[in-house]
Formats: structure tokens, sequence, C-alpha cells
């Protein structure tokens, strides 16, 4: 066995240890710890990536000394691998982007605080992007949720805290939809390892026994994770939610937090029930028809909203819609439409949160439309990131948001007539409103302000931020053009999962 | 108030004039501190783009949709149930399983363990329980995050002079606070002879440790527990626990055997890595468990 095949067992085990032993250092040193666990993380993911996608095999590791069907296991391939680089390196930039954010908005005292729940949220990403047993992922999906409720109430304004309260009870229902959705597949097969929930549900899908609870539990899992990643019509508390967290926290929480679920649910699509099964029964029509409407609702949203944070955060709603959209489709086309969208969002919405959080900051910290005129002209560099993240959200060429609505397009042609041209019209509404509501923005920022008092304030750049913007639009713009290797390696680890 | 033109909206829109009255605002705000100018958007609260007409409406209707919802959801629950196999019937998928059978026909011999619960949450699934314990761990740090304060808050004073003049408590706690710990320390010290672990053990100590700091004060039990063993404590059982599996699962992974030996079943010292692993986990409950007590009544441990 290769030696990088250990990393992930080592990798989660580290993150939780750097989560417990963050809790009792100062805030600098958490920090410093935080940053090279995530760097590691990601190096390590790269190098098992490119080991996976050259013996092009997916692996299951034992953890612990027994096989499946009764010990735990992890599953190693390449999109898994891929998934957890990309995974840990929008964390690190997230944390080194957001590092100014951090300390002026959170009591000094409770900042070490934060990397605790960075390092467990990093934990969570990765196993629940290995894991191999359903029920592993569910007790991930706990330490998920909790840690996000830390990274948002960290910032304890009342609003804050009103939000995670409301964050908390979504994600809370959709764990519970999940774990009930466990339960029923558990007392119809008797199995919890992923390899042997597919052998027992395609056998009990043939022969047409405990029909209504396999269906229910397919329903209860999809909608269960559904609702903790914000399709609509669930998505109303993500405006709340990110609109009222530091940006580093709505950059981890809308960009790794809820891809995590996605992909997990894509794991679980593909490994417990199988892709015959998922769309043979239907549920995938629901999610279709959940995700088209979603983007238009999101899309509304965000136009209707005065708030910068508050825009953003419902742009990240029909961003999941298009996720959606993409796995009701097809099990092929559809799919790696989605995976693209995922890493493409991943990328791109982080980037949109932290320099807004830099240009509420030079707009003499508001985040309403009206104060944050001229804007970019008193942080050229957060303006150039915010702009260039905005073109890549709308889809103009060169960015990643272009290839991923290629990809939809693409998957819209190839699939069945009936769904072919709701998929266009949506598309094509969608772009029309994501460019009338980041257009507005952009131009706000760069219209200077007509009162006297102006003056030309230019706020200093900061080392940390504009690095971490710099490696955010090079992910973009290089991914949005030489995007051929992504989806190929993407195809290749589809048809390994 | 009346209806919009859209050019009318949009000015607003633009303008900023969506927001609701500042008093409203500021009403809202149960917690104010150093407050930023952002914080105005406390008026963009989802009921926002409602009427007065349309609110009263809503809050009409929304007892009977949900109660609409909650029937539907209860019927298609019932009827799932209902095709679900017997409860604790022999002949179910889940009691048939090779899984079972060998946890149970296996589990002493394979871990050690007599208690076969903690053979399969212990070892033959380790990794989730290493996970729970983190659970555990994560909702302690949100409770630090949210309750603690700069400083000791002192305890509200006409609770602890209640309590102090409360002679049934004290005496109470008196005679039961050994023998609730020693119980508890049997708990987690037995859970792999019989019912118990680390879990319910921690849960038995941590009670007690309540129990003492409600009869005595705070100050007397902080001889025992304070900040610094509490994080102290949990530091080093966790860091224990994560580095002792991960250890036992790097074994596994490439068929090695452990240092670690499943012993005579039926031992104290048996089951490998089990009895120390239930008290890696008792202690982390117990001092979570009196945390989370100390937290919310002090806003510090």
């Amino acid at each position: 066995m290769a030696f990088c095949l250990n990393f992930p067992l080592f990798l989660i085990v580290l993150c939780l240890i750097s989560s417990v032993v963050s809790s009792v250092l100062p805030a600098r040193a958490a920090r410093i710890w935080s940053l090279g666990l995530s760097a590691v993380s990601t190096a390590a993911n790269a190098v098992l990536f490119r080991y996976a996608a050259r013996t092009n095999t997916a692996v299951t590791y034992l953890m612990g000394h027994y096989p499946h069907p009764w010990g735990n296991e992890l599953r190693i391939g390449p999109l898994e691998a891929l998934f957890s680089a990309f995974f840990s390196l929008v964390l690190f930039l997230c944390l080194l982007g957001g590092r100014r954010q951090l300390a002026v908005k959170v009591a000094p005292q409770k900042q070490h605080y934060y990397y605790v729940m960075a390092d467990l949220v990093q934990a969570a990403l990765l196993a629940l992007v290995y894991t191999n047993d359903l029920f592993t992922g569910y007790v991930f999906i706990e330490i998920c949720t909790l840690s996000s409720c830390g990274l948002l109430m960290i910032r304890e304004t009342g609003r804050t805290i009103l939000a995670s309260v409301r964050y908390m009870i979504f994600s809370l229902i959709g764990s519970g939809l999940f774990l009930l959705g466990v339960i029923l597949l558990y007392s119809i097969t008797g199995h919890l390892l992923m390899p042997n929930l597919k052998e027992s549900i395609g056998l009990l899908w043939s022969t047409g026994q405990y029909h209504l609870p396999l269906l229910s539990s397919i329903c209860l899992i999809c909608i269960g994770l559904a609702v903790k990643s914000g399709l609509f019509p669930f998505h109303l508390w993500m405006a709340d939610t990110y609109g009222a967290a530091i940006p580093a926290s709505s950059g981890i929480l809308s960009g790794l937090v809820s891809k995590a679920y996605i992909f997990f649910l894509l794991k679980v699509i593909f490994d417990v029930f199988g892709v015959d099964v998922f769309y043979a029964c239907g549920i995938h029509r629901l999610l279709y028809v959940m995700g088209a409407a979603g983007i238009i609702a999101g899309s509304v949203g965000a136009l209707r909203e005065n708030n910068i944070f508050r825009m953003i955060a419902f742009s990240s709603a029909a961003q999941i819609g298009y996720i959606y959209m993409g796995i009701g489709l097809s099990p092929t086309v559809g799919i790696e439409a989605a995976l693209f969208q995922i890493l493409a969002h991943a990328v791109t919405k982080p980037a949109l949160f932290l320099s807004a959080g830099h240009l509420s900051d030079a707009a003499g910290r508001s985040k309403r439309f009206h104060d944050l005129q001229g804007a970019g002209y008193k942080d050229p560099f957060a303006g150039v990131a915010f702009t260039l993240a905005a073109f890549s959200m709308i889809g103009l060429p060169f960015t990643m948001g272009f290839i991923s609505k290629y990809l939809f397009g693409m998957a819209a042609l190839d699939g069945s007539h009936a769904k072919m041209v709701p998929t266009l019209l949506v598309l094509a509404v969608s772009t029309v409103l994501n460019t009338l509501y980041f257009a507005r923005t952009v131009l706000r920022l760069y219209n200077k302000p007509q009162a006297d008092d102006y003056e030309r304030v230019r706020i200093p750049a900061h080392l940390s931020y504009v690095t971490a913007g710099i490696v955010f639009m090079a992910v973009n713009l290089l991914l949005g053009t030489l995007s051929r290797p992504l989806l190929d390696l993407l195809l290749q680890g589809v048809r390994l999962f | 108030m009346k209806k919009r033109t859209f050019k009318e909206w949009l000015k607003q829109w633009d303008q900023g004039e969506f927001d609701l009255d500042r008093g409203e605002a500021e009403a809202l705000h149960y917690r104010p501190e150093t407050q930023e100018k952002d914080d105005d958007s406390w008026a963009h609260r989802p009921v926002r783009g409602l009427r007065e007409g349309e609110y009263t409406l809503f809050v009409k209707v929304y007892p009977f949709a949900a109660l609409l919802l909650a029937s539907v959801m209860i019927f298609f629950f019932m009827r799932t149930v209902a095709e679900l196999p017997p409860f604790a019937s022999a002949c179910t998928p889940a009691n048939q399983s090779e899984v079972i059978r060998r946890y149970i026909e296996n589990g002493l011999t394979e871990t050690g363990a007599v208690n076969i619960v903690a053979g399969v949450i212990l070892d033959y699934r380790a990794f989730d329980t290493l996970g729970e314990s983190h659970v555990l761990f994560t909702a302690a740090t949100a409770v630090f995050i949210l309750m603690l304060a700069g400083e000791a808050e002192p305890e509200d004073k006409r609770t602890r002079r209640i309590l102090e003049a409360d002679t049934v408590l004290s005496v109470t706690a008196r005679v039961l606070f050994p023998l609730i710990v020693m119980f508890g320390f049997y708990v987690i010290l037995c859970g792999h002879l019989g019912p118990g672990g680390g879990f319910s053990g921690g849960a038995v100590i941590g009670g007690g440790l309540i129990l003492c700091s409600m009869a005595f004060g705070p100050e007397r039990i902080s001889r025992l527990i304070n900040m610094k063993t509490y994080r102290g404590v949990v530091l080093c059982a966790l860091l224990f626990y994560s580095i002792a599996k991960c250890y036992s699962f790097y074994c596994g992974a490439h068929h090695l055997e452990t240092v670690f030996s499943p012993g005579t079943p039926g031992m104290i010292f048996s089951a490998g890595l089990i009895l120390p692993l239930n008290i890696a986990v008792g202690l982390v409950v117990a001092c979570t468990m009196y945390g989370f007590y100390s937290l919310f009544t002090r806003g510090t441990v």
C-alpha cells in the first residue's frame, strides 16, 4: 500500500488534535497552527490526488481491524482527493484573507476559539468527503453543524446570535431528517457501510420488498441534506446567516460547508442508493424543480436586497439551485456540471465575501449600497477582486462561472426534451438577473459620490488579504481558461465514484 | 402603505429606504455593544416585505398551514412505519444480517469485552465514537464562545443564600456525593465487563459535581475543578484518545498486530484499548457536564 493512502486518516486525526490543542493556545499561535494545518492538508491531498489519478483506482482504507460490513472505512478515490485538496485550499485562503476582519470584530479573549472551530470544520469536511460509512457521515455532519454555529456566533452582536439560532434550527431539522433516513435504511437492510447498503438496496428495489420505507428513506436523506445546504424553499436562512457573520465565516459556510453536504449527497447517491435506483425513483425531479425555482427565487431575492452581504447570500441560494438542477438533469453530464459548479462556487463566493468585507470597511463600515458608492476607489484591490468574482458569477468568458454555465447548457441539450426548454430558459433568465444585480453593485463601487465631503482616502492594502485575493483570482482565471484537464479529471473521478 | 410604482420602488431601493424605523430597529436589539453602522441592517427582517394586512393574514394562516403539513407528514410516516419489519422480531433484516452475528458470536474473542456494546462502539466502529466524543468537545467550545464572560460573574446572591440555607440539600449532598462519584467511576471502569462505559459513567460523575457545586458553592468545588484543570483534563483525554485510536487504525489498515491484546475476557485489565478509552471518554463527559452547568450559572468554569 502506498504511503500516501494514509494521509486521509492522518489528516482527520491531525485536525481533531489541532482543534483540541488550539483551545489552550493563545490566538496568534492558534492562527498559525490552523493556517499551517490547512496548507499541509492541501499539499497532502494534492499528492494523494496525483497518486489516485495516475493509478486510476479507488481504494478502501480500513479504520481498524475489521473490513466492511463490520468496521468503519474510508474510501479514497481521485474525486475525493481533488475535492479535499480544493476545500482545504479555500479554507486556508478564507482564514488568511479574513484575518483582519476577525481581529476587528471578535473579542480578543475569544479569537482562539475561532481557530478551534475552523479546525473542527476542516476535520468534518475531510471526513464527509472520504467516509465510506453512512453513520460516520452523520457524526461528522453533527460536528460540521455545531462548529459552523460557533464560527457564526463568535461575533457577538444581537443579530448574529439570532442568525445562528435560526441557522441551527434549520441545520438540526436537516440532520434530523437525515438521521431518520439512515435509521429506516438500517432497519430494512441491516447495514451502515456504503458498499453493503448499495448491494442490499439494489436487491430490495428489484424485488419490490419494503418499497415504501426505501422510498421514504431516499426522500428523507435527500431533503435533509438539501435543507442543510439551503435549497429552495429552505434558502431564507442564508441571507441572515451570511449577512451577519464575519466575512471569513460567511465564506467558509457558503463556499465549503454547504458544498460538503452536497458532495456527501452525491456520494450517497452513487455509493448508497446507486445511480439506477436514485434516478428510477423520481426524487431527482423534485430536486430539479426546486433547484430551478431556487435559481429564480435567489436571484429575485438578491435583486431586492439593499445590503451587500445579504445580496451575495441570496446569490448563493441561486448557485446552490444550479447544483441541484444539475443533479436533477442527468446522472452523467448533469453531475459533471454540478461538480464543476461546486468548485466554481467554492472559489468565487468566499472571494466575494472577503472583498465585500473590505469594501464595507472602506465605506465606513456600512454594508448598504448607498454608502458603498465609490468604495472601489478607496480600496482598489478589493474593488478589483470583487469585480472579477462578480464577472465569474455572471458567467463572463475566461472565468469558472462561464464554464459552469456552458456545462449546464450542454447538459440541458444532452438530456431529455422535457427538461431542455425549462433549463435553458432558467439559465437565460438567471443570467440576466445575475447581471442586473452584480452590474449594479460594480457600477456603484466605481461611481464617485457627489457629496462635497467626499475625501479620496486610500485604505492601505493588507498583505494577507491581498495574497488570498490574488490566489482566488488566479485559480478562477486559470480553471476558467484551461478547464479541459479539470473536466477530464472530474469525468474520470465520476466513473470511479 | 400605498402602492409604489416601479420607478419609485427602484429609487427607494437605490437609496436604501427599505429599512424600518430606526427606533423599531433598536427595540429589537437585545444586546447593545460597540455597534457599527452595518447593524442598521437589523431592519432587514424576513417579514420586511409584508404589509400590515398581509402580516395579520400570515399570523392567522400560519398555524393551520403548519397543522396541515404536520398531518400530511404524520400520515406518510405512519404508512412507512406500518411497512417496516416488525420490532424486536428475530427475522428482521437487521437481526439476520452477518453484521450482528459476528458482533455477538466473535465479539468476546475479538475485542475481549464482555459488554458487546462497548466492543462495538470502541473497537468495531471506533471511528464513529472518536467523532462522537469530539461532538461533545465542539458543543462545549460553542457554549464557551457563547457564555464565557471576561471574568467570573458572581452567582445570583439570592439563589446562593437560599441554597446555603437548605439543610436538606447540603446534608444530602454530603452523604450522596462520595457515593455518586464512586458509582460513576465503577460504571466507567467496568464498562467493558457489564452495562456502562465512558458516556454513562461520565454523566454520573458530572451530575455529582453539579450537586456538589449547588450545595457547597462554586468556590469550594473550584479547588477540585477550575478552568485550568478543566482544560488540562479535556486536552489530555482527547489527545490520548485521538493518538491511541490513530495508532490502532493505522495498524488495522496495514494488517499489523497492535500492542494492545484482548487479554482474558472478564478481568479488569482486559479488552485492550477499551478500558483506557472509556476512562478518557468518561473524563471528557464529566468535565463537559459540569462545565455546561458552571458556564450557564456563572459564565466561567
